[in-house]
């Protein structure tokens, strides 16, 4: 694994911390709070270059809290490096949108709400990507039943629980 | 014998407004282009040189009012399945529908929350074809079947429920 200088990253944000458990890649843990300037400071930084958003993933650890963790894939196309960032959310999840840095996390940010409910502010055009607008649930998260609910195209599917159980 | 034994000649046929409008029916079935997933291609190999559907008269069109049949040949995402069903209104009458495949069917594997299960759900199926996918064989064999239910059915000629008892004898 190639040493990424990620130094001056450290020192400007202290609330970021290097995941010492990763193996792949150098892995940031960054709260909420600190993502879109540390995304700003990945990309811009001259020894650093991170210029290209490969993806953004949901995970969610239901039943454990927090309950909600981003992961984003970054490359230095550059440098030849990669890096990624972890970012624990709570329930109802909500984190900012990155979209101004890269503008791919636009499509990835809706996919990443559409499976699993977490909310971006400020993202310019939040709606579902791959699910119907009118589509009740994310079919991603751990509590949503995989055959999803009954109805006439799926007589299947589990019956929705009556006081908010489900997704 | 009557006096219009032996009288017609070669090129006069006798048979019922039934026979023949069936007849002609059957004989020019027109799919729609319209392929969903995996089945599309096997779809597309029994329309190509080696299978050949147009020898049945099956000769796919580009749009639903020139259709007879829709071959719904694949699965079915509950995001396409308003599409589905909107292509099914479009067509003219007297329109047929053949379930390819066992996700058509029944929604095959893929019991979850994206999939209907079974295109019976949204519009009426008149032949299932099954397999996964169908081979272009079973397909042509899925036409035959449908030529055949035609060649029996009604048209100008009432159901037997319908007619007066005295005829119905």
């Amino acid at each position: 694994m190639t040493e990424i200088p990620l130094g001056s990253a450290l020192e400007q944000f202290s609330n970021v911390h290097l995941d010492e458990t990763a193996a792949d890649m150098p892995c940031l843990m960054v709260p909420p709070a600190d993502l879109l300037a540390l995304c700003q400071f990945l990309r811009g930084e001259a020894a650093l270059q991170f210029n290209f958003l490969s993806d953004i993933c949901g995970v969610d650890f239901h039943p454990e809290a927090p309950r909600f963790q981003l992961v984003y894939h970054l490359v230095s196309i550059p440098n030849h490096w990669r890096l990624r960032l972890k970012c624990w959310l709570g329930d109802p999840p909500v984190a900012p949108t990155v979209t101004s840095v890269w503008t791919t996390a636009n499509w990835h940010e809706r996919e990443a709400y559409d499976m699993y409910g977490i909310h971006f502010d400020g993202h310019p055009d939040l709606r579902r990507l791959y699910m119907w607008d009118e589509f009740d649930g994310y079919p991603m998260r751990r509590d949503f039943p995989l055959r999803g609910y009954k109805d006439h195209m799926n007589p299947l599917g589990v019956e929705r629980r009556r006081n908010g159980g489900g997704a | 014998m009557g006096v219009l034994s032996h009288s017609m000649q070669d090129s006069v046929l006798f048979t019922t407004a039934d026979d023949i409008i069936n007849w002609s029916r059957k004989s020019s079935l027109w799919p729609q282009t319209f392929g969903i997933a995996c089945c599309a291609i096997e779809m597309i190999s029994a329309g190509c040189a080696r299978y050949d559907l147009d020898r049945f008269g099956v000769v796919f069109r580009p749009s639903p009012r020139q259709s007879d049949v829709m071959i719904v040949a694949g699965t079915v995402t509950r995001k396409m399945a308003p599409i589905v069903r909107r292509l099914y209104d479009q067509m003219a009458e007297p329109r047929y529908v053949i379930a390819m495949g066992t996700c058509a069917i029944s929604g095959g594997v893929y019991n979850t929350y994206a999939v209907v299960q079974g295109v019976d759900c949204i519009i009426p199926v008149d032949i299932h074809v099954a397999g996964c996918p169908p081979r272009p064989e079973a397909l042509l064999h899925g036409f035959l079947q449908l030529q055949e239910k035609i060649t029996g059915s009604r048209v100008l000629r009432a159901e037997p429920d319908a007619l007066p008892s005295a005829e119905r004898a």
